[in-house]
């Protein structure tokens, strides 16, 4: 029995399966509708997390399941003070598999020891979120037909940003990935993110003008800025709008270039983007749906 | 000066930080064996001034003394065999360590699951880098 904690827990060629899988689900969806007739996901959610959650339940709907759980702590046995162990143990009787999202870091791990059932990390924490970095990936294998070769730039965060992180991780797996890191210098990659980069050879820069890279990306990974991180006022006012996505910092960019957004989007790429055939972000919470439908499949081990 | 006899066959722990004799004595579950143990404290030392020895008889690796090598890096371990130092003896970082130190992480699921242990998964080798099993936090020294 496995489990999904962290988007390195496949191997790139598992990766590549998996992505064949969800590819195979978008073209032929009817193929898919029963395969997981009489089979239950529980959607065990300790925090709020409305598009992960649904992203689940419409995966396991369309496949066919039915989906049981909780969407926050206080309707769960955990107000009651019950353990994660002992949570997923009762989860275990009622479901065949299990998506849950945790306020602290490592309970999907705690979960997974416990469990008679394949358990999915949906989200721990400040720590890892595998069913995103595998949509992003998902997204750019099949939009650009391809995982290496890249010029990655990813802005906004890239301090506190566990999407980034887990997609800097994900794709330093694959050939000729360069990364552009631009953020203001408070919200800079961490330390163990760009020694690990050093000590495995991969070019980066820390660039702190979106603008100014513009011309030589691939693909642009934005994320939010957010006003609380900066130390005072002047310095958001200064940066913010170095860090905003519109129609003309898009037309600095390259024709082919992909910008994709883990969302919710708040102000950070402009309306205006929207419309323009670069933007991936709303087809990635299509993918979202593909590769999680293509992980339980996987994960129950039931092949169509 | 205080003098404790020669063992035969076991292990001396010098050069221990005064005072942290205790906590190796724990660490190691020596109170679970029932090998004559000398705990020597505040010993004389031109290196430390002061410093503490341990002193084990017993059968040679009947002890897991790898832990020593994330707790107290620094001491000497003299494996003594026919009532002589035979080897200074050099440890080896465990691949994991259960319960022997804690995460502080406060978002780590270990500060709120009852009983569940800490475990720590040796993550880089050359650079002595130990990382949570649950949450990944980096154990350093100021967190202990």
């Amino acid at each position: 029995m496995r489990h999904l904690m962290s988007p390195l827990d496949f191997t790139t060629e598992e990766l590549d399966r998996l992505f064949d899988l969800a590819n195979d689900i978008e073209k032929h969806p009817a193929k898919y509708a029963h395969a997981c007739d009489g089979k239950i996901l529980a959607t065990c959610f300790y925090e709020p997390s409305t598009r992960t959650r649904l992203s689940f339940e419409s995966a396991m709907t369309r496949l066919g399941g039915r989906v049981i759980g909780f969407s926050d702590a206080a309707s769960s046995s955990a107000a009651k003070g019950e353990s994660v162990s002992d949570t997923i143990r009762i989860i275990s009787c009622y479901a065949d598999i299990c998506a849950m999202r945790h306020f602290k870091e490592g309970a999907p791990m705690v979960a997974a020891e416990k469990s008679g059932i394949p358990v999915i990390n949906a989200g721990d924490g400040g720590h890892q979120h595998p069913t995103q970095t595998l949509t992003d990936l998902l997204t750019i294998r099949t939009m650009k037909g391809r995982l290496s070769g890249f010029t990655v730039g990813l802005c906004g965060d890239l301090k506190f940003g566990r999407t980034v992180h887990s997609l800097i991780n994900a794709l330093v797996r694959y050939d000729d990935i360069h990364f552009i890191f631009i953020s203001p210098e408070e919200l800079r990659v961490p330390d163990y993110i760009t020694d690990m980069l050093k000590t495995r050879g991969i070019p980066y820069e820390e660039v702190i003008r979106l603008e100014d890279v513009m011309p030589r990306l691939d693909l642009l990974y934005m994320t939010r800025v957010q006003k609380e991180r900066f130390f005072n006022e002047e310095d958001y006012v200064r940066l913010k709008d170095f860090y905003i996505l519109d129609r003309y910092k898009m037309t600095l960019a390259r024709e082919d270039m992909l910008v994709l957004h883990p969302l919710p989007r708040v102000n950070e790429i402009s309306v205006e983007v929207d419309s323009d055939p670069r933007a991936a972000y709303f087809k990635q919470a299509q993918y979202g749906v593909y590769v999680r439908m293509a992980l339980i499949l996987t994960l129950l081990e039931i092949t169509v | 000066m205080l003098n404790v006899g020669k063992i035969e066959e076991g292990y001396v722990l010098d050069h221990i930080k005064a005072g942290k004799s205790f906590a190796l004595y724990e660490h190691l579950q020596l109170a679970k064996l029932d090998y004559p143990v000398a705990i020597i404290k505040n010993a004389k030392s031109n290196k430390m001034g002061k410093k503490d020895i341990l002193k084990i008889e017993c059968d040679l690796d009947s002890i897991d003394l790898d832990v020593l090598a994330i707790i107290a890096p620094n001491i000497t371990v003299n494996t003594i065999k026919d009532g002589e130092i035979v080897e200074k003896k050099e440890l080896t970082l465990p691949r994991q360590i259960r319960n022997v130190i804690r995460c502080h992480n406060p978002r780590c699921i270990t500060s709120i699951e009852q009983e569940l242990p800490h475990v720590f998964v040796l993550a880089d080798e050359e650079k002595k880098i130990y990382r949570c099993k649950y949450c990944e936090e980096k154990y350093s020294e100021s967190s202990r």
